[in-house]
């Protein structure tokens, strides 16, 4: 579970993240939109522990953010915007070194190793330094160390961006797959994605909450019945 | 600190490093140093001129610590694991330390050379061995240090050779005597004991002592306690 509560960043006197305050319960996918520049990355940054929030507070599975820093992150799986790998590294070695610092251990290591390989179809690069890789390629790395843990609730910041559509398919297939025990954020501006994976949605817009409601329920509000014109109305 | 030390041999750069370092430190000992003609069965040369030679392996070695992953935003997967900072700051250093270790270890030729013409003192060349690594953690908590300030590799080696070119004349007489034409004598005692040089007099001796070692070690925790605030600080710029 997710909780904020008036989750704010500041940046210089820029109002990055204005007074957010939401919760997501297991079993929900969450799709946070908004236009660029909204707060989305920033947000999903806070509450992965990189950036430290200007006032309010946000918890992952009850841990605060802030005074449980380390139980909140063991809890988390995280996709960092563009997906950042270690590029001289191979595929087996990244993910070697993930488990190490999420201290996978003996036969529960081996087999979430296993899994995550077999699942992201990563067999064939395994080997591989990751510089040699093709974007779908390293997305479905950046994908797996963030699951590699099974962690209870999963925050990925745009991942499908980039991809080809047969990549956007296989990796929302994935989303789905995963999602019934598990809560779960994904960044997008791809609105055809929350129809296609979210439970929700939210939709920020100068860093503050315009919106909250199911897909459907969100469409309901413009007359047109589509996504995109309540997108419009809300975001600009 | 697995995986920076495996990523050191991953780039040629640590080799091009490792390299240069190991020519440059025969080409001082044998050359400058005078070690054949001096007629003595020790490595005094050698590690006279370490510290010099640390001013370009040392910052080479630390540049990439933060700045790379700066540069690569992979900080950002660093981070967000369930480490510490201090465990991050201190596993980073760890492997950049065994690196320049296996590097000092690489320049046991030196040693079988001497010893194979004379009866060098085994043991105060261990002890220098041992003193010169106390001094290279020094130098690269300080490289640690100027390379979580930036994002940029070249301004990231040139602070750190800088910061230490600093610390290491300090306590140089040129140095010492230009501070004595206007500094009181207090002042000039404290800038002197604050140096590398300093305290590096006794290690090239072969006296590993442990107020030396201590001054060392303090100079090593406090520089990592420092890349520590500051990337706390500032990790996302």
């Amino acid at each position: 579970m997710i909780k904020t509560q008036n989750l704010t960043k500041n940046y210089d006197g820029l109002l990055a993240v204005d007074d957010l305050t939401f919760t997501v319960e297991p079993g929900e996918v969450l799709g946070f939109l908004g236009p660029n520049g909204a707060g989305k990355s920033t947000t999903m940054r806070m509450l992965a522990g990189f950036i430290t929030p200007t006032s309010g507070t946000g918890s992952i599975c009850g841990h605060d953010i802030a005074t449980d820093a380390l139980a909140a992150k063991a809890a988390l799986g995280y996709l960092p915007e563009g997906a950042p790998l270690y590029g001289e590294m191979t595929v087996g070695g990244l993910l070697d070194f993930i488990a190490d610092l999420r201290r996978l251990e003996g036969a529960h290591r081996k087999t979430r190793l296993d899994y995550v390989i077999s699942r992201l179809q990563l067999e064939p690069v395994i080997a591989q330094t990751i510089d040699t890789l093709s974007k779908g390629f390293k997305r479905r790395v950046g994908l797996a160390q963030a699951i590699v843990h099974d962690p209870k609730v999963l925050i990925l910041d745009e991942p499908t961006d980039g991809l080809d559509p047969l990549q956007k398919h296989e990796v929302r297939t994935l989303i789905g797959e995963i999602a019934r025990e598990k809560t779960i954020v994904i960044s997008t501006h791809i609105l055809e994605e929350v129809d296609a994976v979210c439970t929700r949605a939210i939709i920020v817009a100068r860093g503050k909450l315009v919106a909250d409601d199911t897909p459907a329920g969100l469409k309901a509000r413009a007359p047109s019945g589509r996504l995109e014109d309540v997108f419009r109305a809300v975001a600009a | 600190m697995r995986r920076e030390l495996a990523s050191y041999f991953a780039t040629p750069i640590a080799y091009v490093v490792l390299v240069i370092f190991l020519l440059e430190a025969n080409l001082f000992a044998f050359q400058f140093g005078g070690l054949f003609e001096r007629g003595q069965a020790d490595l005094t040369p050698f590690f006279t001129f370490l510290p010099w030679l640390y001013l370009f392996l040392i910052p080479a070695v630390s540049m990439r610590l933060w700045a790379e992953e700066r540069r690569n935003g992979t900080i950002e997967l660093l981070l967000t694991q369930p480490v510490t900072m201090w465990q991050a700051v201190l596993g980073k250093f760890l492997a950049a330390w065994l690196f320049v270790g296996i590097a000092l270890v690489l320049t046991c030729p030196i040693w079988i050379t001497v010893a194979y013409l004379g009866r060098p003192d085994h043991g105060a060349i261990i002890a220098a061995y041992l003193g010169s690594f106390f001094v290279a953690g020094g130098f690269l908590a300080v490289g640690s240090f100027t390379s979580s300030l930036t994002k940029n590799q070249l301004i990231a080696f040139l602070l750190a050779a800088w910061a230490c070119f600093l610390l290491l004349i300090a306590g140089y007489p040129a140095a010492t005597d230009w501070f004595q034409t206007w500094a009181p004598q207090w002042l000039v005692a404290g800038i002197t004991s604050l140096s590398f040089l300093t305290h590096f007099e006794n290690i090239v001796k072969g006296v590993l002592d442990l107020r030396d070692v201590l001054y060392y070690a303090l100079v090593t925790v406090f520089f990592l306690l420092a890349s520590t605030v500051v990337l706390d600080a500032r990790k996302s710029k």
